[in-house]
């Protein structure tokens, strides 16, 4: 529950708002579209399409172009920084800058599919791949 | 409360007990608060800068809350104050959509407002705490209106998919069945004896009575169904008038196990919170009103559409480059003896800015929480009409999280606009991910489950998930407690002519208050060094 520690120190609005009935380990089936909504403050999508469905494109976009206002979220489609599968690793468990970090809300194995996943889509074709081991030692 | 009054004999804590036991807390609050025991608010009423600026001028960035207080403040103490505006309107987060109005969300989604005339909804901050001094000081100043912030409705419902087979609860029902189940538990382990160890012969006797007060017991110190538990929770027939007046009690109270296990008693404590305390308030009209009045203090000096790209540094003034996002051409730039920049740190992280590795790094170490409001137009206030709630809350755990009933023009015929869904944590990421549309769509089926009238009433709704607002790029700034010790002083310094504010730069994340507080404090330190 490392979010709900760091939210209860943020204010209470976010501890009331998110912090109600939270059990990790049911998660709210959607009525329609087989949409998952997660319950409590660890996210429960396990594969890196929808991980990247869930979390990444709601600010890199649906086609991993990123997107412009004030300042950007830069595209992580045919980006040259993902060479190394560290360094998206290490932006997912720690953040950076405008990016939250998603350590506490996702595990060794949901970072290595996500990272993997984005890696080999959007124009990416790395065939290397990232491990649970190489997400533990990023972790803070 | 002149302590003076009391008897030279009573201690502090004496008389404070004394105070407290005749009066209530609230009186016992003031009483300490009279006596320096307690602060309710820092805000020391409207900020003095005496002492010439001798003409200084002061580039402002961003003409949210803090900026516009810092406008309006340095404007009125004689300095030179120009300000910069990523938006094409001022008030930042401070900000209601209403029917007309048009939102695009970065990726280019656009919304349309088809709200009738006269609803709106509050994407950003919806409620004012009576402790927050500073900004219901502005509002009286600027001449806001203000009308009662309902944060608990007895009546609303508290919700769990898992528990009582989906059906919303009372809050009534919840909270007094909660409440009286521990206080006759507690009570009989006091006549168990079992108390013994804690609590002396002599308090036993004033705990049992408290008990019963608190909880609803019977004489025989029982959360039982009858006249006491009834005016608590509610009749099985109220008390009327005439030949139908006599009231049923209610019988169904809630056992024990069960309440325990549906977690509802979560749903319940949002209230006692400091920050959700009775009293409340929101603008009449919507929470942007604040931002209008102060944008008819200090719009003209706002350009708006400026996207600021660099801040530079020299020995006697500060440079700003921007663009002008509708125009287009050039970066233009404009200069000024110091600089308040009250951009939130998701933006500010990206620019250019000369300061020193201290303040860069405190700006670059507070991450943005994810949020998503929700706002649904029914064709009627069925909530009001079939239920009987006016204003307040529902709390659920469905991943909208709350229903928030429209806390003004109660009864009004025609349409009503209510709070379909409020996110953070991971369930505000996954409606952020989803095209506005679709987080309308959901946040109607979720809501169904408490409101099956959602599915004949619908009518329109509008949907704003913090991370993709352009001019934010997230919510609001989350600090830990490491990144506190680490960083946030060396965010509140002044570095050469640069300093910062906004709700970022306060220990009340989220709350305009907090951007006003962080601004007065700012310009005080800033007018201190100028006048010097």
């Amino acid at each position: 529950m490392m979010l709900r520690l760091k939210f209860s120190a943020a204010g209470a609005i976010l501890t009331l708002a998110a912090g109600l009935f939270s059990s990790p380990t049911w998660a709210q089936a959607d009525l329609t579209s087989g949409t998952l909504f997660s319950n409590g403050n660890k996210f429960e999508e396990k594969t890196g399409k929808a991980l990247y469905e869930s979390i990444c494109q709601g600010c890199h976009m649906p086609d991993a172009k990123g997107a412009t206002g004030a300042a950007t979220y830069p595209a992580l489609a045919s980006n040259p920084r993902l060479a190394s599968p560290l360094y998206p690793a290490l932006k997912v468990v720690q953040g950076s800058r405008a990016m939250p970090p998603f350590g506490g809300q996702l595990d060794d194995e949901q970072v290595v599919e996500v990272v993997n996943y984005v890696r080999s889509h959007f124009g990416n074709a790395y065939v290397d791949t990232l491990t649970a081991a190489e997400v533990k030692a990023l972790r803070p | 409360m002149k302590h003076s009054d009391a008897p030279a004999s009573m201690s502090r804590r004496e008389l404070l007990t004394l105070i407290g036991s005749v009066a209530g807390g609230a009186v016992s609050y003031r009483a300490m608060a009279g006596m320096g025991l307690t602060t309710p608010s820092n805000y020391q009423g409207p900020i003095k800068l005496e002492g010439n600026p001798k003409g200084a001028t002061v580039l402002i960035l961003g003409a949210g809350i803090a900026g516009m207080v810092a406008a309006y403040e340095l404007r009125n103490a004689g300095y030179k104050v120009q300000i910069l505006e990523y938006n094409n309107r001022a008030g930042g987060r401070n900000w209601t959509l209403r029917g007309g109005d048009s939102y695009t969300e970065l990726g280019g989604f656009t919304q349309k407002c088809e709200f009738d005339k006269g609803l709106y909804i509050n994407p950003g901050p919806w409620r004012i705490p009576h402790h927050h001094q500073g900004l219901l000081d502005y509002c009286r100043r600027l001449g806001v209106a203000l009308e009662p912030y309902v944060q608990v409705n007895y009546n609303a419902m508290v919700h769990s998919s898992r528990a009582f087979g989906g059906q919303p609860r009372r809050f009534r029902e919840v909270q007094s069945d909660y409440q009286g189940h521990i206080a006759e538990m507690l009570a009989k382990v006091t006549q168990q004896n079992k108390l013994d160890e804690h609590v002396t012969k002599e308090d036993q006797e004033m705990l049992l009575e408290s008990l019963k007060d608190w909880g609803a017991l019977d004489k025989n110190y029982a959360y039982a169904p009858g006249r006491e538990s009834s005016d608590r929770r509610g009749f099985e027939r109220p008390p009327a008038g005439g030949l139908s007046a006599v009231p049923i009690h209610s019988k169904n109270i809630i056992p024990f196990d069960q309440l325990l296990q549906s977690r509802l008693w979560a749903a319940i404590g949002a209230g006692q919170n400091y920050e959700m305390q009775t009293m409340l308030f929101q603008p009449v009209g919507g929470m942007g009103r604040i931002g209008d009045a102060f944008k008819r203090e200090v719009g003209d000096l706002i350009h708006y559409n400026a996207k600021v790209t660099q801040i530079k540094q020299e020995t006697k003034k500060v440079t700003v480059t921007y663009v002008d996002t509708v125009k287009g051409g050039a970066p233009q730039t404009m200069t000024a003896d110091w600089c308040l920049c009250t951009i939130p740190l998701s933006i500010l992280s990206q620019i250019d800015v000369d300061v020193g590795p201290k303040m860069q790094a405190a700006i670059n170490a507070v991450p943005y929480a994810a949020s998503t409001k929700v706002g649904l137009q029914f064709k009627r206030r069925f909530w009001e009409q079939d239920e009987h709630i006016y204003g307040g809350i529902t709390y659920t755990d469905l991943p909208i999280r709350v229903i928030a009933y429209p806390n003004t023009g109660y009864h009004e015929a025609g349409k009503g606009v209510l709070l379909g869904g409020y996110m953070f944590g991971p369930n505000a990421f996954e409606f952020t991910s989803l095209p506005p549309a679709e987080r309308v769509r959901k946040a109607v089926e979720y809501g169904a489950q408490i409101h099956p009238q959602y599915k004949t009433e619908f009518d329109n709704g509008i949907a704003v998930s913090w991370h993709r607002v352009p001019w934010t790029l997230g919510c609001l700034g989350v600090w830990t407690d490491q990144a506190r010790a680490e960083h946030y002083e060396n965010l509140c310094q002044i570095d050469g002519r640069v300093l910062l504010a906004g709700e970022h730069a306060s220990y009340i994340p989220g709350w305009q208050e907090g951007a006003v507080l962080s601004s007065i404090d700012a310009i005080t330190r800033l007018h201190k060094r100028v006048t010097a």
